[in-house]
């Protein structure tokens, strides 16, 4: 196991300068200057410019630039933002359980209705509920995130009136960070109200953001399913007078799981890159809103770190997948 | 009172083009404790037979039967919940590939000891005693240890013995070994055989062995029946069916043995069993019988009395009066 992890931390290796490569140039090739931007509308002298360059070290070749930039994320310095002066570190970190929370009850909304849905439609394979389903989860896959945000908020927000625009919970509440996660710390504030607020601010965006990964579960985990359900094992199952919940339920699931669970893991970078279009849709105060705002300021420090970082969370992520993956399927276990 | 009697027993599959008949009035009557050879080529319906009478076909197939009786109850009439009851209890089955009939997430012990939970409630303490003895019984070496092993860690013969020590954990009345040895190698062939009809003489069950190798049967068998295309073609005591062979069919196999061979070249039978789309009109295995004529291909064959070895034949072999002249 200590070597498995070992050498899936060494492939990370490559990936991490490639992305610290890829989030630095991609930033830059981006027509735009961030200083220009910081002057906004009034300009600045020309003297001015040339002092903030070299403050910033542009004047110089890209490639000094990146190994500088290189040297200090080596180092676990991140940079500041140009914006607000705070270290990229430390706005990621205040940010991150915003998203995190969003993110995990997406996936939750995803799991809990994907995967029944898709063993009942294996089980109900060509029936209507399998026909209803996979077209649903077709529509659900195809459709843009933006617009499926919108209209969610047209109806429920604007017609129904049920669920708030915006923002993680009603102004009126106010508490100190403890876990940063708004559900957990709305609860422990003992503020009446305050939980329902969360859990109504919450429950659209997750809604949006977990369709995507909804789709793609159902629709895996019944075609996972139904190639398992085909194999010797099910009917050995079924031959010692098992009850049908557990020959599909335990049996087949089980098996089917280890598709399933490659799909969710992959999911998760869907959910970060989702965020970004959620978050700022619903004005979600999350990493996602941070780097579409941080873009557009030209921010470079927050882009190249906020990239950064999100890679290494995925990457994190992906690793257990391949470690909850080996407990799932014993027959890789020991490879 | 028979333990087992089916009487025209068919299977019919809904496919893409048309029906499919698999299994056509198949009979066959086993009294409690006796063995009983099922034999015929890959597609004869030999294996789809067992599996309508588990209940075990996917909902494609339609199984019709006059008669469907085991141990007192007609599994026409069960309901799944009932037959759930004597599936895996009274009457249970081993399959062919014992690497794919295992389930690849979860360790043998768990596997048995499902069975047992299942059928007979016993508690934890008592399934594992069970399924240490059980694993004695089929001969695995170091039992404790094999409990907790998954069936990729185990060999073809081992996992074959697992699926036996499942199959038989509840003591049942009736095993059905589908080609219990054929995927597995020559040597483990004759071991797991060997266990089979050991067990049986161990524990009184009545045993079915569905296979396509006459060896066996000579070895193991009390009761033959040989399938063609769905169809029962004859059913002998073994060795009155190895002596006389009454069906053309019955005949073509047996000397197609290694060990009755007169020449060189083993003789064969040409052809394959009809499929679909090219069902002969009369007797269903005249295109490859050495004996067939026009009758043959045009009228199907009447079943013949049980002193013809029931072959469903227009002109059995070894009748009395070919042995007078």
């Amino acid at each position: 196991m200590l070597k498995f992890l070992l050498s899936r931390l060494l492939t990370f290796v490559p990936t991490f300068f490639g992305v610290t490569l890829i989030s630095f140039a991609f930033i830059r090739v981006l027509p735009g200057d961030p200083i220009l931007v910081m002057a906004g509308e009034r300009g600045m002298t020309e003297e001015r410019y040339q002092a903030l360059q070299e403050q910033f070290g542009f004047d110089r070749p890209l490639i000094e630039q990146y190994i500088e930039y290189l040297g200090g994320v080596l180092q676990g310095n991140l940079g500041e933002s140009f914006v607000t002066k705070r270290p990229v570190w430390d706005e990621f970190f205040s940010l991150f359980p915003a998203t995190l929370e969003l993110s995990i009850c997406a996936m939750v909304f995803a799991l809990v209705l994907g995967l029944p849905a898709g063993v009942i439609a294996a089980v109900n394979r060509g029936k209507l509920f399998d026909r209803a389903l996979m077209s649903t989860a077709l529509v659900g896959y195809s459709m843009p995130i933006f617009w499926w945000a919108l209209l969610l908020i047209i109806v429920f927000s604007g017609n129904l009136g049920w669920t708030p625009v915006s923002g993680r919970i009603s102004l009126q509440y106010f508490f100190d960070d403890v876990t940063g996660f708004m559900l957990i710390d709305s609860a422990l504030s003992g503020q009446k109200g305050a939980f329902g607020s969360a859990v109504q601010h919450l429950i659209l965006p997750a809604i949006v953001l977990g369709t995507i990964p909804l789709a793609v579960i159902a629709r895996q985990t019944r075609s996972a399913m139904l190639e398992v359900l085909g194999e010797d094992y099910i009917r050995t199952a079924r031959a010692k007078g098992l009850p049908p919940q557990r020959v599909v339920g335990l049996h087949a699931l089980r098996n089917a799981m280890i598709p399933v669970v490659t799909v969710i893991g992959l999911s998760v970078g869907t959910l970060l890159a989702g965020a970004i279009l959620t978050e700022t849709i619903f004005s979600w105060p999350g990493i996602g809103k941070w780097m579409v705002d941080s873009i557009f300021r030209r921010d470079y420090p927050v882009v190249q770190g906020g990239l950064l970082l999100i890679a290494v969370m995925v990457m994190i992520v992906n690793l257990t997948v391949d470690v909850l993956y080996g407990f799932i399927n014993p027959k890789i276990r020991k490879a | 009172m028979a333990l087992l009697e089916i009487r025209n027993l068919s299977v019919d599959f809904e496919t893409t083009s048309g029906r499919f008949r698999a299994v056509d009035g198949f009979d066959l009557t086993m009294e409690p404790g006796g063995i009983t050879a099922v034999v015929g080529e890959s597609g004869s319906g030999k294996s789809v037979s067992f599996l309508a009478l588990m209940g075990l076909l996917p909902w494609t197939a339609t199984v019709t039967a006059d008669r469907l009786m085991f141990d007192g109850t007609d599994l026409r009439q069960a309901s799944r919940a009932q037959r759930r009851r004597i599936i895996g209890k009274d009457m249970s089955m081993i399959f062919q590939e014992p690497m794919s009939s295992l389930n690849p997430c979860f360790t043998v012990g768990f596997q048995i000891k499902e069975a047992l939970r299942q059928h007979l409630g016993l508690d934890r303490k008592a399934r594992q005693a069970r399924a240490v003895e059980l694993f004695e019984q089929v001969g695995i070496p170091a039992p404790e240890q094999r409990l907790k092993a998954f069936p990729h860690q185990l060999s073809g013969g081992m996992n074959q013995r697992v699926m036996i020590a499942m199959a038989i954990a509840c003591k049942p009345k009736l095993l059905i070994a589908d080609e219990p040895t054929t995927a597995l190698d020559v040597t483990i062939q004759a071991q797991i055989l060997e266990l089979l009809t050991s067990l049986q003489g161990e524990t009184g069950m009545a045993l079915v062995l569905i296979t396509h190798d006459m060896g066996v049967v000579a070895e193991t068998a009390e009761q033959v029946s040989v399938q063609y295309a769905g169809q029962k073609v004859e059913q002998q005591e073994v060795r009155a069916l190895f002596a006389t062979p009454h069906h053309p069919y019955t005949a073509a196999l047996l000397q197609a043995l290694p060990e009755r061979a007169t020449s060189k070249h083993l003789p064969t039978i040409p052809g394959v069993v009809p499929g679909q789309f090219d069902r002969p009109a009369g007797c269903l295995f005249s295109p490859r019988c050495a004996y067939a004529d026009d009758r043959c291909r045009a009228v199907p064959p009447p079943v013949l009395g049980p002193d013809l070895g029931l072959a469903r034949c227009h002109y059995p072999l070894n009748t009395q009066a070919e042995e007078q002249a």
